[in-house]
């Protein structure tokens, strides 16, 4: 994959299949945003793993990511790996399909980090 | 004195308790909770122990971090975090040979990663008390089953307990009910005694 914008995306859930369809949905109107995921443990069971979510922050093209999470579990392992990893990772409280998609289509279409926070306010709901 | 070998031995004897209580833990935890807290906890132990037959230690910052990563990795649920970074700020602090400044780091470390206060009904419920009892070198097993049955009138407001809110109220947390056994285990080995 050739990356064209700086700025990446992350997404997690607890579930494998979930997070992956947060991924389609997003590349479809970001085909040139690196976007990886991390979804359930590392069985394949419901739940976060470490592991999982370090390596889909490793495996992303940016060295600059917005972070986006389902419930509770997942957001705290975040910042484990947020602790630990060499990239900036911006862990965002919002609905996870609102909030990573908008950050998906302003990537796409070159808008600024700063926009983009600004923009995802009003989706901050946890 | 904190060695390497009392902290193993400490650990193991944690590791076994969580997985002979591995179907109450979850009883408690189905009752507030999702239900999966004693299979959770149970994951991340037996990979713990596992790591512990397999590793030559050469001291209790290394028994430390190889726990922390073990239940962090494997937990899977909230507790994974949250006891893998209380596990990681208590091997910072291992080389003090202090246990209540280890356990201490240790109440920071979860606080800081769950944001939790005491009160909230939370593993810290169980945590708070038992650092403050063994600055004063008073850890008994009565201050930690006292502030296991404490957390039963509380309401929830953190976690995934806190979703059923008033439901909450009248049940033993599961999180302090795992920190218990952390510490009950503690106060049978040999660290506390000189």
């Amino acid at each position: 994959m050739t990356k064209k914008q700086s700025i990446g995306i992350i997404i997690t859930s607890h579930v494998e299949e979930l997070a992956r369809g947060v991924y389609l949905l997003l590349k479809e109107s970001a085909p040139d945003v690196s976007i990886t995921y991390a979804g359930g443990t590392d069985d394949g069971d419901i739940g976060s793993s470490f592991d999982k979510i370090q390596a889909a922050v490793e495996e992303n093209d940016c060295d600059e990511l917005f972070a986006f999470y389902d419930l509770g579990s997942a957001k705290m392992t975040l910042e484990v790996v947020q602790d630990t990893s060499e990239k900036k990772i911006h862990l965002m409280d919002t609905a996870l399909i609102e909030g990573s998609y908008t950050t998906a289509a302003l990537l796409q279409g070159n808008y600024k980090l700063a926009d983009i926070k600004n923009q995802l306010t009003p989706l901050v709901i946890k | 004195m904190l060695t390497t070998e009392n902290t193993v031995n400490w650990l193991t004897s944690f590791g076994e308790k969580v997985i002979e209580n591995k179907a109450y833990l979850s009883e408690l935890d189905s009752l507030i909770g999702d239900g999966d807290h004693g299979s959770n906890m149970a994951r991340g132990v037996q990979a713990m122990l596992e790591k512990f037959q397999s590793t030559e230690f050469k001291e209790p910052n290394d028994v430390f971090k190889t726990t922390a990563m073990a239940l962090l990795s494997k937990i899977g649920g909230a507790s994974g975090p949250l006891y893998g970074s209380a596990f990681m700020e208590m091997a910072k602090q291992s080389e003090t040979g202090d246990i209540s400044v280890i356990i201490s780091a240790g109440l920071d470390g979860i606080k800081k990663r769950g944001r939790a206060e005491p009160g909230e009904k939370t593993m810290i419920d169980v945590w708070v008390p038992v650092c403050e009892a063994l600055q004063e070198n008073q850890l008994t097993k009565q201050v930690i089953d006292e502030a296991v049955q404490a957390t039963k009138p509380m309401k929830a407001t953190k976690g995934r307990a806190s979703y059923v809110g008033d439901r909450s109220i009248g049940e033993i947390d599961p999180g302090a009910m795992s920190s218990a056994y952390l510490f009950e285990a503690l106060l049978e080995g040999d660290i506390l005694n000189d």
